[in-house]
């Protein structure tokens, strides 16, 4: 017959974020652990709440299954004595298995004979399966960890109690001080403790405690409810997905409602209004069939409706509370002009061990302005850019945005327009944040592009020269982040440059501007390059690329990051083509005997008298046809005319004996075949390419 | 709500639960600090074996948040109401609970939630883990988990929890101005509070003497420094907690220089971390007086002294 178990882990509230992830941890480890112990099951089924972690399994076995194992033990000639009498080895080999000499039969293996015992091994009951489960449940990870009371136990939140019900026997299975029962909690406040008499029947017992288990039900309920106080009042509310995960696992009895503030206080910019309600308050806000902000907002309470008045008259007046400091700060910051606040710049640190804001921004303007000569900006947009890096950050010293952080750049180009700064530098001073996710948004402005870029080069430059550099997991100031909006900015707006020379140049504006930070910002350069390269085989691996093209594009020796995009594009392309494999073969032919020349680039001349047959003559006169300005090429072209080779490399190697006796002779050869090399080299590493 | 309970009811509210919830109470400490976590009865107490269970108002001094006394919220010195349980008990949230009940807040008639919340205060070397609990969407508590203070791993771990009193009493009172709460029978917050507000908010942020706090910052550093070599933590700790205090003052004053800053609160956390762990070692020496289980107290003893010998 097929069993019931139900397993609820009753704690103190769980962060609303950790809920669903560890109620799919808890699940995914008990189904790898009852089939670690071969128990049959049909399904675990979860249930979870701020304050509970519950699973139920259903069609469970009645045990394991009973296993015959075949158990090897010493070879024949130890296991008997010279009697023919059973050797101690024998009589320990088969006591440790549980068994007796009496079970012992012999089998050939490899051609010595060996003891060999059956094995039969009981399936355990399922009860004995199940108490192993406590140490599934100590062994949950979660992200922020603590300990309690005097116990050493890490978890996300005190255990408080625990159901372990199979059909209706408990199981008690103990953690800390905590012993499973068939006794659970009802909600906080409207609910109290329920005997729960089988497993079958939890989530309606909870039910009868104001106590919503199924967090789907309980989620579909929250947004039945909101739907219902807006058709009622023709408002239009936008149900934040994110926002109503979090007040899902807010909430055991949700009861949503709805509240009002004073129309006065929509003079504030929508997105404080939105902060103030949905980040600060856990509100959902209402718009009117036109999009506007309209003043009420709605929230889920944790209980029912008896004495609603107090929660909302309580929320209402703590919103209020917050848009009275939200306009104090709006009114106060507009009181004073930008410079006021470039000016308290000098004063806060960008890092310690860097500069000041303040100096940060100099540095920007000067980075920036190398960048939008190079993007070719006009003279209006390079003006623009100019302005806007001089005072990008002013926002981060007024009253708002000390108040409302998740606001800066917002407020930034709000300010800046209402002090007449033209539109702009405004929006690129809220886009230079962008992206602010691997896949957010990018900057739709060029000077917001370009802003964006140099503020990020300037971070990644000093935190390295300041011996601040990611490893591993810890990147604290997300600068791989950085690097990754570097990355997308530059191939979105196809920037063509390369990494290396393009923060020299940087770094040489900065020390003629005299704004350079007092740190060797070229000693990492090389460092940075292979961090930004790693971004791209990042990107491109999210791009769906084959990785063994991914690997041949972020392995080459150029360091231009649109280049290497479109060199996996090409490859890409390409590389179904009649022709492919037998190019990359020519060409990584060359790549293989060259590998370990040591010429340095300016000598690598080629002496045509030294040439023995009419295949040099050829390769020379091609290879020399595309060197002339191969490095500055396009990916494309490169592409053609390295792959374009591949009968005269051919010919070549047929013809010719690359090592040859003669000492002048086999260099000759070698330097011909390195500096092709160093060309395909500079495209990509086409020995990563797996060609069939 | 039935009744309006004024600001000392309900600190008399709190006091007479707590204590019958086990906790003595003792009175705020007599040094300016910036939480009630920096009184010795919780900092110094909540580290090491011995159990300790206390409650006690502490006026929190933030020169930064001083606003003259024109803002509603916002002020110099505000008061926290303190309990602090070693080990945590395991009913520490229904005890919370029920002293709202005590100062006439029914659960059934609010609503009461508990919001992840973790609380750091580096420079004190101390983090835990909690929430802060709001009141129909109002934060009126901060209730912590001690995982580390002074740099030192609980064992036993402490429970906190940090009333915000003006808070509570402006939702207990339904009143939206601080200056308006009643303290006691027809005598206002204001009265009271307005004019040392103004003042305190018109020293911290223009006329301080900043050398003077300068200099003081490293007497107090030194002497502090000076008592810890001696042995004597408690007169150790007081000069951190000047120190702590001068530096708040500096710092409203816009006298910190931003590289300065972090040196400042660095050289407090390495003082309070040595604080602890003498404190430790003082407590050990005395044989840990407060643990009663005698079995526990001789191994514990024993335990150190083991470790020592490693």
């Amino acid at each position: 017959m097929a069993h019931t178990f139900l397993l609820e882990i009753g704690l103190e509230e769980m962060p609303a974020h950790v809920v669903t992830p560890s109620i799919k941890q808890l699940v995914k480890k008990t189904e790898d652990y009852l089939k670690d112990q071969r128990i049959d099951f049909d399904a675990v089924k979860p249930f979870s709440t701020p304050r509970r972690l519950t699973i139920q399994i259903e069609g469970l076995a009645e045990k394991q299954p009973d296993v015959n194992e075949t158990v090897k033990g010493p070879a024949k000639k130890i296991a008997l004595d010279d009697e023919g009498n059973w050797s101690k080895a024998a009589i320990g080999f088969t006591k440790g298995q549980g068994l007796s000499t009496d079970d012992i039969t012999f089998k050939e293996v490899k051609g010595t004979e060996y003891v060999f015992v059956e094995k039969h091994i009981a399936g355990k009951p399922v009860k004995e399966v199940l108490m192993g489960l406590k140490d599934v449940i100590t062994s949950m990870t979660f992200p922020t960890l603590m300990k309690w009371n005097v116990y050493r136990l890490d978890f996300i939140r005190p255990i408080r109690w625990m159901v372990a019900l199979l059909d209706d026997e408990v199981l008690p299975i103990q953690i800390l001080d905590v012993t499973a029962s068939n006794v659970s909690r009802g909600h906080r406040f409207l609910g109290q403790d329920t005997t729960i008499n089988s497993a079958d029947e939890y989530e309606e017992k909870l039910k009868e405690q104001f106590v919503i288990v199924d967090a789907q039900k309980r989620k579909d309920l929250i947004v039945k409810q909101i739907k219902e106080i807006q058709d009622e009042n023709n408002w239009v509310i936008n149900i934040n997905p994110g926002l109503l995960e979090e007040v899902n696992n807010l909430v055991e009895w949700p009861t949503a409602f709805f509240g009002k503030f004073d129309e006065k206080y929509l003079q504030l910019p929508s997105e404080v209004l939105i902060t103030s309600m949905k980040d600060n308050q856990r509100f959902f806000y209402v718009n009117d069939q036109n999009g506007n902000i309209l003043p009420f907002f709605i929230s889920v309470r944790n209980g029912n409706s008896e004495y609603i008045e107090n929660v909302i008259a309580g929320n209402e007046k703590v919103l209020t509370a917050r848009l009275e400091d939200a306009m104090f700060f709006y009114q106060e910051d507009q009181s004073k002009d930008i410079d006021f606040y470039v000016n308290k710049l000098k004063k806060v640190s960008f890092h310690d061990k860097i500069s000041t804001m303040f100096e940060k921004m100099q540095r920007v303007e000067k980075i920036a302005e190398v960048i939008g000569q190079h993007a070719k900006l006009t003279d209006q947009e390079l003006k623009d850019v100019k302005r806007a890096a001089q005072i990008y950050k002013f926002d981060l010293v007024t009253g708002m945005v000390g108040e409302f952080s998740e606001l800066q750049g917002v407020m930034g180009e709000k300010y800046a327009l209402l002090k007449g700064e033209n539109e702009a530098v405004a929006t690129a001073i809220r886009e230079h944040y962008m992206p602010i996710s691997a896949t957010g948004e990018l900057p739709a402005t060029k000077v917001g592009s370009v802003l964006s870029l140099a503020d990020k080069f300037d971070s990644i430059l000093t935190f390295f020269a300041a011996g601040m550099i990611p490893s591993g997991s810890n990147d604290p100031y997300a600068l791989r982040r950085q690097a990754n909006g570097i990355v997308r900015i530059v191939k979105n707006e196809e920037l063509n440059f390369n990494l290396t020379e393009m923060m020299e140049a940087f770094i040489n504006a900065e020390k003629d501007a005299n704004v350079a930070p007092d740190l060797d910002q070229n000693k990492e350069i090389s460092e940075i390059v292979s961090f930004i390269k790693d971004r791209i085989v990042k990107q491109l691996k999210t791009d769906k690329i084959r990785h063994d093209i991914i690997d041949a594009a972020g392995n080459s020796n150029n360091d231009n990051i649109e280049f290497i995009f479109n060199v996996a594009d090409i490859l890409n392309e390409h590389k179904e083509d009649d022709n492919f494999k037998e190019s990359v073969e020519a060409l990584t032919r060359v790549l293989r005997i060259s590998e370990k020349q040591e010429f340095a680039a300016d000598d690598l001349n080629v002496d045509e008298s030294l040439f023995e047959n009419d295949s040099e003559k050829n390769l020379h006169s091609n290879v020399e046809s595309i060197s002339d300005n191969f490095f500055s090429l396009s990916a494309n072209d490169e592409y053609n005319k390295l792959f374009d080779l591949k009968d005269s490399i051919n010919d070549y190697f047929d013809q010719t004996m690359v090592m040859a006796k003669d000492e002048n002779v086999k260099n000759n050869h070698l330097r011909e075949l390195t500096k092709l090399s160093n060309m395909i080299n500079w495209f990509a590493d086409l020995n990563q390419l797996i060609v069939k | 709500m039935t009744e309006k309970l004024s600001m000392q009811d309900i600190i008399l509210k709190l006091q007479q639960y707590w204590s019958s919830q086990g906790c003595m109470l003792m009175q705020a400490y007599d040094t300016e600090k910036g939480a009630g976590t920096m009184s010795p009865y919780t900092f110094l107490r909540a580290i090491g074996p011995e159990p300790w269970n206390a409650a006690y108002v502490e006026p929190s001094r933030r020169p930064a948040d001083g606003r003259y006394g024109e803002n509603p919220n916002r002020l110099y010195q505000h008061h926290q109401f303190q309990v602090i349980m070693k080990p945590s008990p395991e009913n520490i949230q229904e005890l919370y609970l029920d002293s709202l009940k005590e100062l006439g807040i029914n659960p059934e008639e609010h609503d009461i939630r508990f919001v992840e919340d973790n609380w750091e205060n580096p420079s004190m070397g101390c983090a835990g883990v909690g929430w802060e609990i709001w009141l129909d969407g109002m934060e009126v508590t901060q209730f912590t988990y001690f995982q580390i203070v002074g740099g030192q791993e609980m064992n036993p771990v402490a429970s906190e929890i940090t009333y915000g009193l003006e808070r509570l009493a402006s939702y207990v009172q339904d009143v939206n101005n601080v200056f308006e709460l009643e303290w006691s029978d027809g005598v206002k917050y204001g009265d009271i509070f307005k004019e040392p507000e103004y003042e305190h908010s018109k020293y911290s942020f223009e006329e301080s003497n900043q050398e003077m706090l300068l200099k003081m910052f490293d007497d107090f550093e030194t002497e502090a420094k000076k008592q810890i070599a001696n042995g004597l933590v408690h007169p150790a700790y007081d000069y951190v907690l000047k120190c702590s205090h001068t530096f708040n003052l500096l710092d409203a004053r816009g006298a910190v220089s931003v590289t300065e800053r972090a040196g400042y609160l660095s050289r407090i956390r390495r003082m309070a971390r040595e604080i602890a762990k003498a404190f430790i070692a003082e407590r050990k020496k005395r044989g840990f007086p407060l643990i009663k289980d005698e079995k526990l107290r001789q191994s514990l003893l024993k335990d150190d002294e083991n470790k020592e010998e490693k």
